[in-house]
């Protein structure tokens, strides 16, 4: 079989677990996104319970691997009663585990917002929630945008891992693909590629996009 | 840390010519590093006071303990015959809480020596900022009061420019008139023409001659710019090593210094010009 009579062939199925890989990367980009602007945050708070807690999270969601949270989420949860339907339990996994990276993201660069800025907005009167949302936040996702960059390619890759709890992903269907075929050059290279594809000129692009977004608004563009 | 006993402090300042601004006993300290001594300095309604002073003399921490920048270790600050360090709770002076704090600083104003324009917004923006997200005015209403006060200090034309596009002076004027745009009673500004290039430095101190001249504002300037000092100030004060080594009227300041140490550092800056 040439590699396009497999492509004929397969195509198809690629084609869809494709696009359950690009929808598993914006939903746990955007749980990722939303856990680390909280947990980066409650780094910071004035309470030490609340800032122990995020304490804990990141190290835990760090420190272990993402394959085993992924296990512990679709096989140990249900033993406490939470049940997450497979796809869902992929999402989670890999956002809970990309926030905590993310969070760090978030708090050091909000660290980096030059002091001035907090005192210009503390000398203006405003509330800490208005200064950290209104002046800081800003400044700071400016700041961290190429760092999140390469954090989303890494969330991309790591959906890949779902497989493994068979969420019918990119990496599920060409696994299924070889199993039948045995032509794995072409199903691997294929996976590889479309891998490579969708971080090189989707994300990068994007991030890229959004870069000059922010800049535009600092009147830098 | 409070080191000293604020029970003697009256709870609000009464009588007849109550200061704008008044230090009692005011101590700060960082560990064993003490930068201000129990200062006493009291700023009547709308007199334009000028700290000098050799650096690390503490003149720029009197402007941000008023600002709420720094807390202090001792003693009393008083805003307006109120308490700003401190509140009133069972008849007693305890620690300021955060809302205290914040009733307080919004009669008070500050411009920074580096700017510190919000780089997100526009000129236009950082003026309007305050009035709308923090005194809850309308747009429409901040919108006026801020294109009132950019046309003030020169910059009605660079109002949508974005920080980075404005020069230090600028910016400076920029920042003058998101200050004056939240209404204060106080002004203070802190070494506002040490960044900039000597050729803008004279659009900034003309806004603040103007302001003298036409407002009746209380300022606390801390500047090294001595003639300006001398043309626009009701009273210097001299600052060495934490406390008020001498102070008086330019013309006795400047003219006629008492201490030596007064002598010696106008002697030093006279030739650093």
């Amino acid at each position: 079989m040439s590699y396009f009579e497999f492509l004929g062939q397969y195509g198809d199925r690629i084609a869809s677990g494709t696009l359950i890989t690009m929808a598993l990367t914006v939903l746990s980009a955007l749980l990722a996104v939303a856990i680390a602007v909280a947990a980066g945050l409650m780094r910071m708070a004035p309470n030490m319970a609340v800032r122990g807690f995020a304490t804990v999270y990141i190290e835990i969601f760090r420190g272990t691997s993402l394959l085993v949270q992924l296990y512990w989420i679709f096989f140990v949860l249900p033993l406490f009663g939470i049940t997450l339907e497979k796809f869902t339990a992929g999402f989670v996994a890999v956002g809970m585990n990309l926030g905590a990276y993310g969070a760090e993201l978030v708090r050091g660069a909000i660290l980096s917002v030059p002091k001035g800025q907090w005192e210009a907005a503390l000398a203006l009167n405003m509330s800490p929630a208005k200064r950290m949302i209104r002046v800081i936040l800003p400044q700071a996702v400016l700041i961290m945008l190429p760092s999140w960059g390469n954090l989303l390619i890494e969330l991309l890759k790591g959906t890949a891992l779902v497989a493994l709890i068979s969420v019918a992903d990119l990496m599920f269907q060409v696994k299924q693909i070889n199993g039948t075929t045995f032509m794995s050059a072409e199903s691997f290279g294929t996976a590889l590629i479309i891998y490579y594809v969708l971080a090189r000129f989707m994300i990068t692009p994007f991030m890229r996009w959004l870069e000059r977004v922010m800049m535009r608004k600092m009147g830098r563009a | 840390m409070d080191t000293t006993d604020v029970s003697a402090f009256p709870l609000r300042l009464e009588g007849d010519a109550i200061p704008m601004v008044s230090f009692k006993k005011v101590t700060k300290s960082y560990g064993n590093l003490v930068v201000l001594d129990s200062l006493d300095l009291d700023v009547a309604e709308g007199e334009m006071v000028t700290v000098i002073g050799p650096s690390g003399s503490g003149k720029t921490t009197v402007l941000r303990m008023l600002m709420t920048l720094e807390t202090i270790n001792g003693g009393v600050i008083y805003v307006d015959g109120e308490p700003l360090t401190h509140m009133e709770r069972d008849g007693k002076l305890v620690r300021a809480d955060s809302r205290h704090l914040r009733k307080m600083r919004s009669k008070i104003g500050m411009c920074f020596q580096h700017f510190n324009l919000f780089p997100h917004m526009t000129a236009l923006e950082n003026c309007m900022e305050g009035p709308v997200h923090v005194l809850g005015m309308s747009k429409k209403e901040a919108r006026e009061r801020s294109e009132e006060l950019l046309a003030m200090v020169g910059m009605a034309e660079k109002r949508d420019q974005h920080p980075s596009r404005l020069s230090g002076g600028q910016q400076q004027r920029v920042a003058i008139a998101r200050a004056l745009a939240m209404r204060p009673k106080v002004m203070l500004f802190d070494e506002v023409t040490s960044a900039l290039d000597p050729e803008v430095i004279g659009e900034v101190t003309n806004v603040i001659r103007r302001l003298v001249a036409e407002h009746n504002l209380t300022m606390l300037m801390v500047t090294h710019q001595m003639g300006f000092a001398k043309d626009i100030s009701d009273r210097i004060c001299f600052f060495y090593s934490g406390r008020i080594e001498e102070q008086g009227s330019p013309e006795e300041l400047f003219g006629n210094p008492q201490k030596e140490r007064t002598q010696q550092f106008l002697s030093a800056v006279k030739e650093a010009s």
